[in-house]
């Protein structure tokens, strides 16, 4: 029997031919209904209908920098700002207290505030996962004090682990934590809200149990104490800045090639170079703002704070598991549409509760930040607040709280927004309530911007 | 009015799908009491009936979604076992939800891909995948998608109706599934997605296409099968059928006009409840 040949033709962009389509259409209506004389229109001719809609050919790689700026504004305008707020609202900060206070921009309260806002951003990072599913984790406040108080007591003398030891067994306990409470709430399917506010209080309850009566336990390992406290040397800061710089040109050079060459969607070399020379201009920058004395009087300071290639290493990471794996792919996907996802094959508890696991580690990773910039662990350590001000970084940096968009780099600008509040207030020399108030007013600043210039995007069905 | 010789198109020998005698019940209620169904290659098989006439239950345990409480179901001649959508994946059965089944936030090429993303030492290799979403929906003749790198979000309905349609085909598959395809679309858009219903049977798969919409029904469908509380009251070529007689076989699961019960190529003027009731 003739069975009409399947239309395998790849057609380029260009129109491609319809004409063997209305010719079968044309056999296939004579066949079905010549004898029944079914009344029914038929679908011959509908090719002029959808050409209007054909009148769009794959978007096509804009030319000139000019042709770039312009497709750029047309995405903002339709609502995919991306970082784009948020990247103006630390301009609109700095602009405010630089203007109160000139020492607001100077190279040493610059890198003060990136290395004040570490611990934020580094829990922010793990929270960012949690909420991409759509879920919250309340709790990571306190992990984070477990992990800082599982450092501090394992490197205690007596005890006297080596710091590599005391780190990767903070890292697993808290790991642990979340993979706990990932199970509780994917297998027996309690909400997170509720079983992350109980870790919130009962992980508060375990850390003041293992810090005992004391209080104030001070760390005395060199090494720990440096994470947070040590800088690299300036020739140090050069070089590591250089070699990262190299990596990601490399990486954009050779992928962005590889897309052209097999006739993929990809920026025209001019841009390659451009977004090369934009990172190492900031890294150069960087650098160059670290390398300056921020000592107070004679002491000295200068170099690269280890806890800022800490943070970039983190964010790397964390940004490369999100979008380049499996596991990533399909994080996004369950916040986009736990449905679609169940039934193309993914298996939901495993995913979510490996989400919340690595939303722990994250949070054990700024906790040791957190102890080591103190050189001590006490049950002063405020938790409750720490996680609020995650939650908040997540969400002025652009991530959404309803599930399906984030990104590791949210937590990092939302991060410097809250640091940047918070020093500049401090330099100002106003009171904890304004600064409360004020970190409040972007907060909802951010939010609405999620919700007015975002929905824009979608199209309404 | 038998098995339909005259079409030039019907693949004549063996179905491929061949459901028979498909029981199945929930709890007192029978949905599907012993249901026959043949669904050849290359053809569309329109699957209609009134509400709760079982379509959706048939669907989904041809799907592995339901599994039947008796009956035989054939799969290229072979007799198969569908505890589950991956055993019905992995025969090449597909299915198009009502519902679409998309992640909104995801792009097209990712949504495509969702699940069965390919990787290169473990990474997801988005070139390949790119350039294989592109060549399945050129194939297909959708060219609607400005970019397979747009978020499903900023798509129309006709737009990701033809990208859950180019999903379904993407894996070799060999019978699609779809539930009311059109259900919520304009016309220009039902026109769309049905000439996209039209090219996969071109292409030799075999289409189920569940549809209350009669007039789309006979844009596209070569054959009907027609569903009444479980029963097929009606299976046979697309020009053997008119929205008349759909409809009263649809409501009464009889025609005035013929025999009643036209069960799989049964000759005219030889049911027994010819007339009856009316």
């Amino acid at each position: 029997m003739p069975v009409t040949a399947p239309a395998q033709e790849k057609d380029g962009d260009a129109v491609s031919a319809p004409d063997e389509r209305s010719g079968s259409d044309a056999e296939r209506d004579q066949a079905a209904r010549g004898s029944g004389g079914a009344p029914a229109p038929t679908p011959a001719g509908a090719q002029d209908v959808d050409d209007i809609d054909d009148s769009f050919p794959e978007e096509s790689e804009p030319r000139t920098f000019g042709d770039y700026l312009s497709r750029w504004w047309t995405q903002i305008r339709a609502g995919q700002s991306g970082v784009l707020p948020v990247v103006l609202g630390v301009i609109l900060i700095g602009i405010i207290f630089q203007t109160q206070n000139p020492k607001f921009l100077s190279p040493g309260n610059l890198i003060n505030l990136l290395v004040q806002g570490a611990v934020y951003m580094l829990i922010g990072m793990g929270e960012v996962f949690v909420l991409l599913l759509g879920e919250i984790d309340l709790s990571l406040g306190f992990v984070a004090g477990i992990g800082a108080v599982v450092v501090t007591e394992l490197v205690q003398p007596g005890r006297d682990w080596p710091w590599y030891g005391a780190i990767f067994a903070a890292l697993v306990v808290t790991a642990g934590i979340g993979a706990l409470q990932g199970t509780l709430v994917t297998r027996l399917r309690l909400p997170s809200f509720v079983v992350t506010l109980a870790g919130l209080l009962g992980w508060q309850g375990v850390m003041i149990l293992l810090l005992g009566e004391g209080g104030t336990i001070p760390i005395r390992n060199n090494v720990v104490n440096a994470i947070s406290n040590g800088t690299l040397t300036r020739l140090g800061s050069w070089l590591l800045m250089a070699a990262v710089v190299v990596a990601f040109a490399i990486v954009q050079i050779v992928q962005d090639g590889r897309r052209r060459a097999s006739g993929l969607a990809a920026p025209r070399p001019f841009m390659t170079y451009l977004r090369v020379l934009l990172v190492a201009l900031a890294g150069v920058g960087l650098v160059a703002l670290a390398n300056v004395d921020r000592g107070v009087g004679r002491f000295v300071l200068r170099g690269m704070p280890i806890v800022i290639p800490l943070v970039f290493g983190v964010l790397v990471l964390w940004s490369f598991i999100l979008g380049r794996t499996r596991f990533g792919r399909y994080i996004v996907a369950i916040g986009g549409s736990a449905e679609a996802a169940r039934r193309a094959g993914i298996n939901l508890a495993w995913i979510r509760t490996a989400a919340f696991t690595l939303g722990a580690l994250s949070a054990g990773i700024g906790g040791l930040v957190y102890a080591s910039r103190l050189r001590s662990i006490s049950t002063s350590f405020d938790g409750g607040t720490i996680v609020l001000y995650v939650v908040a970084t997540a969400v002025i940096g652009g991530t959404s709280l309803f599930g399906g968009r984030g990104h590791p780099l949210h937590a990092v600008l939302g991060g410097i927004v809250i640091a940047a509040i918070v020093n500049g207030m401090s330099l100002l020399g106003l009171s904890a309530a304004i600064q409360l108030i004020a970190t409040a007013l972007v907060l909802l600043a951010s939010i609405m911007v999620d919700v007015v210039v975002r929905r824009r995007g979608t199209t309404t069905h | 009015m038998t098995t339909s010789t005259a079409r030039s198109r019907s693949s004549g020998a063996e179905p491929l799908l061949k459901v028979r005698g498909i029981r199945k019940s929930f709890g007192r209620v029978d949905a599907l009491v012993g249901v026959d169904l043949d669904v050849p290659s290359a053809q569309v098989t329109a699957l209609v009936g009134d509400n709760g006439a079982g379509k959706s239950v048939l669907v989904k345990t041809i799907a592995g979604i339901h599994e039947a409480d008796a009956g035989e179901i054939y799969f290229e001649g072979q007799l198969v076992h569908i505890h589950n959508p991956r055993d019905a994946a992995h025969l090449g059965i597909e299915v198009v939800y009502q519902d679409l089944a998309l992640c909104d936030n995801l792009d097209v090429v990712q949504n495509m891909f969702l699940g069965r993303e390919r990787l290169v030492r473990g990474l997801l290799d988005e070139d390949s995948m790119e350039r294989a979403a592109k060549e399945t929906l050129s194939s297909l003749n959708v060219r609607t998608v400005r970019s397979v790198r747009l978020a499903v979000e900023n798509l129309s309905g006709g737009q990701r109706q033809s990208v859950a349609v180019a999903k379904a085909v993407m894996w070799n598959s060999k019978l699609v599934i779809l539930d009311e395809p059109t259900a919520a679309l304009g016309v220009a858009q039902t026109r769309q997605v049905l000439e996209l219903v039209r090219r996969l049977a071109d292409r030799g798969l075999a289409v189920i296409m569940i549809s209350h919409n009669l007039n789309d029904v006979f844009q596209v469908a070569d054959r009907l099968a027609v569903l009444r509380l479980g029963e097929m009251v009606g299976e046979g070529p697309a020009a053997e059928f008119d929205s008349q007689r759909a409809v009263e076989l649809m409501t009464t699961g009889r025609f005035s006009g013929d025999a009643g019960r036209n069960s799989r190529g049964a000759d005219a003027g030889n049911g027994p409840g010819a007339g009856e009731g009316r």
